[in-house]
């Protein structure tokens, strides 16, 4: 048994409520309770739960109120939606519904394809898009019991001073688990922040951040609220491939996303490659423009590019898959990945 | 302190004083007496714990009991009707798909869940809808005989043109 601890817990059904309740709590800090007193615990939004449930069940946060998002009724929070040509995707939009959604499965179809690839059945109806891109990083030093990370001590991202995959080391290596995070990064997508000071579009890749500890770019109190895929061009070629101990369940220990725009005659405009499950942060590969642009992606293309993501992504022992298999894998999904693209469509 | 929600379960409209901590999970199985629904890992890995909300197979270990007010939750208590088992049961039954019957309730609402939706599936439809749940004892084989063969019951009993709709 695994029993959560004490909380207090609300269902606002307005955006602005559940904001202000956030607000006032403050993500991740304490507040003094009403007379000023008592300290409280942080404040936590929780939509689907499959991965703060279980996080909390582990004692991996603190918590004194949760917030649930599910009854909230503005409409830009569910659904798939074309605004400008450009397909919006409310937070709490349901995997299933995600990967079952007509208009994302004709315009965006390898991110349709991702959000059916995560967890099991049950976790899709559950699990929502805003929870998956927001989802904590995971490390297997981490994501344990209270007994089993007390007894090994505990770690940088939680009571401890030191880091158990690379000692010695000042910030928090876990690794983005999300396979919807590396997906919407190669896309270019935009995550859209309300607080209740305000309301901005930042681009996911700005939203993410590199240190395991504060993985998100979010002020205390802002949600995201809905995603922006940009309209793909004539000429698209995408794909995301996965790596993962079972072919059902389990989060990547590796995954790769790719996204190509050719030119009518083949040439390649513009390709993106996108490596993740490495630490915190989706790795955006660099320099690939040299390499491809403006030539045909054929296999001696895809091999410079497999070269380059081989070069710069290095796997840590932050989960229990061998990081030397893991890095030998890396340019073996590139190939996987850009060869797929090529036969889509 | 406990808190009050109500939902609907197998049928029954009830009312629970929970602690906003409790899972639907503990709610069922401490508060309402209904056993059924296991308690596996207690973390999502399993599907044990599996029942429907409004219809969807969802993990009762990972739901707040709190979240389900005004709800729709079936358990596998409520899969038999007056007193007839549900082809499902019948065909675990027949095609040996129990051992020690722990992943059972959980398989028996995944594939629920499935054949209302869909009554003609292919093997391959029903090893994905049970993906997400874990048998330690059996092999899958049978479980995935007596899916397809409960499903074909229900979609000739829902073909039939007496006595059709819902099995
Ligand atoms: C066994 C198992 C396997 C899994 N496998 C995978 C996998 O293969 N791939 C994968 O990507 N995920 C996987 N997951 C993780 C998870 O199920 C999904 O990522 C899911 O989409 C998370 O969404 P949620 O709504 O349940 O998030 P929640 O648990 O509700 O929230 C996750 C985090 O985001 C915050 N949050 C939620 N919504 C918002 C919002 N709108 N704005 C700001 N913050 C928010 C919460 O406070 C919390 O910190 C798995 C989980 C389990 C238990
Ligand atoms: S990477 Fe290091 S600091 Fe971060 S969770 Fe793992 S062991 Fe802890
Ligand atoms: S007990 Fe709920 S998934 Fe295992
Ligand atoms: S019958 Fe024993 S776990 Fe499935």
């Amino acid at each position: 048994m695994l029993p959560l601890p004490p909380i207090r817990y609300l269902a606002p059904k307005r955006l602005r409520d559940a904001l202000e309740l956030l607000e006032q709590g403050g993500r991740g800090r304490t507040a003094p309770d009403g007379d000023g007193a008592q300290r409280r615990g942080p404040v936590l939004p929780i939509a689907g739960g499959t991965d703060l449930v279980p996080n909390l069940k582990h004692r991996l946060l603190d918590v004194e109120l949760l917030v649930d998002l599910t009854r909230i009724e503005e409409p830009h929070l569910r659904g798939v939606r074309e605004v400008a040509g450009h397909l919006h995707v409310g937070a709490l939009t349901s995997l299933a519904a995600a990967a079952a959604d007509p208009l994302l499965r004709q315009r965006h179809p390898t991110l349709a394809g991702a959000y059916r690839q995560i967890g099991s059945p049950q976790l899709r109806n559950m699990g929502t898009v805003g929870g998956n891109l927001c989802l904590d990083t995971r490390c297997t030093y981490f994501n344990q019991t209270a007994f089993w990370r007390a007894a090994l001590g505990h770690c940088l991202k939680r009571k401890g001073t030191t880091c158990h995959v690379v000692p010695g080391a000042r910030g928090c290596v876990a690794a983005c688990s999300s396979d919807g995070a590396a997906l919407l990064t190669a896309l270019g997508a935009e995550a859209r922040v309300e607080g209740v000071a305000g309301d901005r579009w930042i681009p996911v890749e700005s939203l993410l951040q590199s240190e395991g500890r504060r993985h998100l770019a979010l002020l205390p109190g802002e949600l995201v609220t809905e995603l922006r895929v940009p309209a793909a061009p004539p000429g698209r070629r995408a794909a995301y491939e996965k790596l993962r101990m079972r072919e059902a369940i389990d989060f990547p220990v590796l995954s790769v996303a790719a996204v190509a725009d050719l030119a009518p005659g083949g040439a390649c405009r513009s390709l993106r490659v996108v490596v993740s499950a490495l630490s915190a942060r989706p790795r955006v590969v660099t320099g690939l423009g040299d390499l491809v642009e403006g030539r045909p992606l054929d296999d001696a293309a895809l091999e410079r590019v497999a070269a380059q993501a081989y070069r710069q992504c290095h796997p840590l022992a932050n989960m229990t898959a061998d990081p030397a298999w893991r890095r030998a894998m890396v340019p073996v999904l590139v190939r996987r990945a850009l060869r797929r693209a090529m036969e889509a469509r | 302190m406990k808190e009050s929600v109500r939902f609907v379960v197998n049928g029954d409209p009830v009312e629970v004083l929970v602690e906003p901590g409790a899972t639907l999970l503990e709610c069922l199985r401490q508060d309402l007496g209904l056993t059924g629904s296991k308690q596996g890992c207690d973390k999502g890995d399993c599907g044990a714990c599996t029942v429907l909300l409004d219809g969807r197979a969802v993990l009762a270990c990972l739901v707040l009991a709190r979240s389900v007010e005004g709800r729709r939750v079936t358990t596998v208590e409520g899969l038999a009707e007056a007193g007839r088992l549900h082809p499902l049961q019948e065909a675990f039954d027949t095609q040996g798909a129990a051992q020690c019957g722990f992943c059972t309730p959980g398989m028996l609402m995944s594939a629920c869940a499935l054949i209302e939706e869909n009554d003609q599936p292919s093997r391959q439809d029903v090893r994905e809808a049970l993906s997400g749940n874990l048998c330690r004892c059996t092999g899958y084989t049978k479980i995935l005989d007596a899916v397809v063969k409960a499903a074909g019951e229900v979609h000739q009993a829902r073909a039939a043109p007496k006595g059709g709709g819902k099995p």
